[in-house]
């Protein structure tokens, strides 16, 4: 009960603190709010690019073009052959039979000429269609499907697709530079903040130790302060974030440019970015407010 | 009964400075003292040594039987809570009300707001001072502003009651209503220690006086005897 009422006090009294210290409080809420801002713009920035490039990433497969001869039992051997393989998430047959009719069933001029074909009049060859689990190793995966028996030849855009992953792991890396070096200015600048705050608070830090309170008692109404400004400072962002993200995904149907590119469905995403935002903000909040304290307590 | 015994201290600052050599004095319980001396003669510092601001660099300093020199700046509030200081400049917050400072020193511990609402009005008519409970220190004379501090110093039920220069900002006529305070609080069973280098006070109250010189006691007056 007595620790109940402590903690009551102190929550009570760290809303006093923010009261009464109003223009400096208010100093530190505009700073984390106007930093959480870009680090929610730079969150869903690279979560996006992280969307669109995971989606590429996905749509990449080896084709693994069969020998026109092969028996249906080699065709077996060779799936457990594939799936052995490291790297290999998802093998898929697909024989040329339903190759010709998915040709056909896409375009009327095929439908013409392959008609007629039979099992053993069809020129097409069989195929597996592999799925890499890491597409940084697909040209090694499609080199070992390659030297496999019964692989007549392998296909995965070679060329295109090395570029292409090192493009998605350039922007990759970049974002998550971004994303983490805002975070870091924005932990250091409130901080700051907090710290100009507090430091004009010092003499009611030098009574609270002279009227017997411990450092654990000077700490916790700050603590509370920091948290109270970390969360108010998150409003804004977050409110930005879901009306903004929802009102940009409505503006552009879901898609930019064209339809390959598309962004993140904005639920759960808003409320998930609206989670990291408060977090950082009552983190960095409780941090600033601590660290600023510690230079007073004298331990 | 012994209160304080303070045994050998010398306490030597950083800087190199040694501001008291070998003290030893003894206070008993319910006295009231007065620590004088010129500037510089180690009144204030030995003060501190007493409220624990700083610690002997050599000897003992026991309170009630505990070495405070030997408590970590961590568990100062311990000492800290059973010792009650008042300062030449009030020390007081200005954006609360008087009853918020005085109340301020009980909240740390956790009483219920009846209790709280007891002891803060119970200490503010001890010093006067019940009739402006809702004023901030701006809106306080100098002599008010002390007794609310004293009010905060004394709220708790210390058994000592250190003052370092607690008349330094005050008019004469204003620092003899402070003085009556704190000489009700001494009748009341605290120990009153007292650093000032107001004379006038020492001479009309004729307590027991402790001058110090050069980090030294030079002279330890028994109540009454000292004469200006």
């Amino acid at each position: 009960m007595r620790g109940l009422r402590i903690l009551g006090r102190n929550i009570r009294d760290s809303f006093k603190g923010v009261w009464r210290n109003l223009s400096l409080s208010l100093a530190s809420i505009s700073c984390i709010t106007i930093t959480l801002l870009v680090v929610s713009i730079a969150m869903i920035l690279s979560a996006n690019v992280n969307n669109f490039t995971s989606q590429i990433e996905k749509d990449v497969t080896i084709v693994a073009f069969l020998n026109q001869d092969i028996e249906t039992k080699a065709i077996k051997k060779l799936e457990t052959e594939i799936n052995r393989l490291q790297y290999v998430d998802k093998v898929e047959f697909k024989g040329k039979d339903d190759i010709a009719s998915e040709m056909m069933a896409a375009s009327e001029t095929y439908q013409n000429i392959m008609s007629d074909w039979t099992h053993e009049d069809n020129p097409l060859q069989d195929t597996y269609l592999v799925k890499v689990s890491d597409i940084n190793y697909i040209s090694s995966v499609a080199k070992e499907i390659g030297k496999l028996d019964g692989v007549n030849v392998v296909k995965y855009g070679e060329g295109m697709v090395e570029e292409l992953v090192s493009i998605f792991n350039m922007i990759k890396n970049v974002t998550i530079i971004i994303v983490v070096a805002l975070i870091l200015v924005t932990a250091f600048l409130i901080a700051n903040t907090i710290k100009i705050t507090i430091d004009s608070r010092k003499r009611e830090i030098e009574i609270m130790r002279l009227v017997g309170a411990s450092n654990t008692n000077i700490k916790i109404p700050f603590f509370f302060e920091g948290l109270i400004l970390g969360i108010f400072g998150s409003i804004i962002p977050i409110i930005v974030t879901c009306y903004g993200y929802v009102a940009l995904y409505t503006k552009l149907h879901g898609q930019v440019f064209s339809s390959i590119i598309k962004l993140i469905i904005p639920e759960p995403f808003i409320y998930q970015v609206s989670g990291v935002l408060i977090l950082i903000g009552m983190v960095v909040g409780i941090f600033g407010s601590l660290r600023a304290v510690r230079k007073y307590l004298k331990i | 009964m012994d209160l304080i015994r303070v045994r050998d201290v010398t306490h030597t600052y950083k800087s190199g400075v040694t501001a008291l050599y070998d003290l030893n004095l003894t206070i008993e319980k319910g006295e009231f003292v007065f620590i004088i001396g010129s500037t510089g003669c180690g009144k204030s510092t030995l003060g501190k040594l007493l409220y624990r601001e700083l610690k002997p660099t050599k000897g003992t300093i026991l309170i009630g039987g505990e070495n405070v020199g030997k408590i970590s700046n961590r568990k100062v509030y311990k000492i800290r809570r059973k010792i009650g200081v008042v300062f030449q400049d009030y020390k007081l917050l200005e954006k609360s009300t008087v009853y918020e400072n005085v109340a301020f020193a009980l909240e740390i511990f956790g009483l219920t707001k009846e209790e709280i609402h007891e002891k803060v009005i119970k200490a503010l008519e001890l010093v006067g001072l019940k009739s402006k409970v809702k004023m901030y220190p701006r809106e306080l004379s100098g002599g008010e502003q002390q007794r609310v501090a004293i009010a905060r110093a004394i709220v708790n039920g210390p058994k000592l009651l250190i003052c370092d220069e607690p008349t330094g900002n005050l008019d004469p006529e204003t620092s003899l209503e402070v003085m009556k305070v704190l000489e009700s609080i001494n009748e009341l069973g605290t120990t009153v220690i007292m650093v000032t280098h107001d004379i006038n006070i020492v001479d009309k109250l004729k307590k027991r006086t402790i001058l110090l010189n050069a980090g030294r006691v030079l002279k330890d007056y028994p109540k009454g005897e000292y004469t200006k």
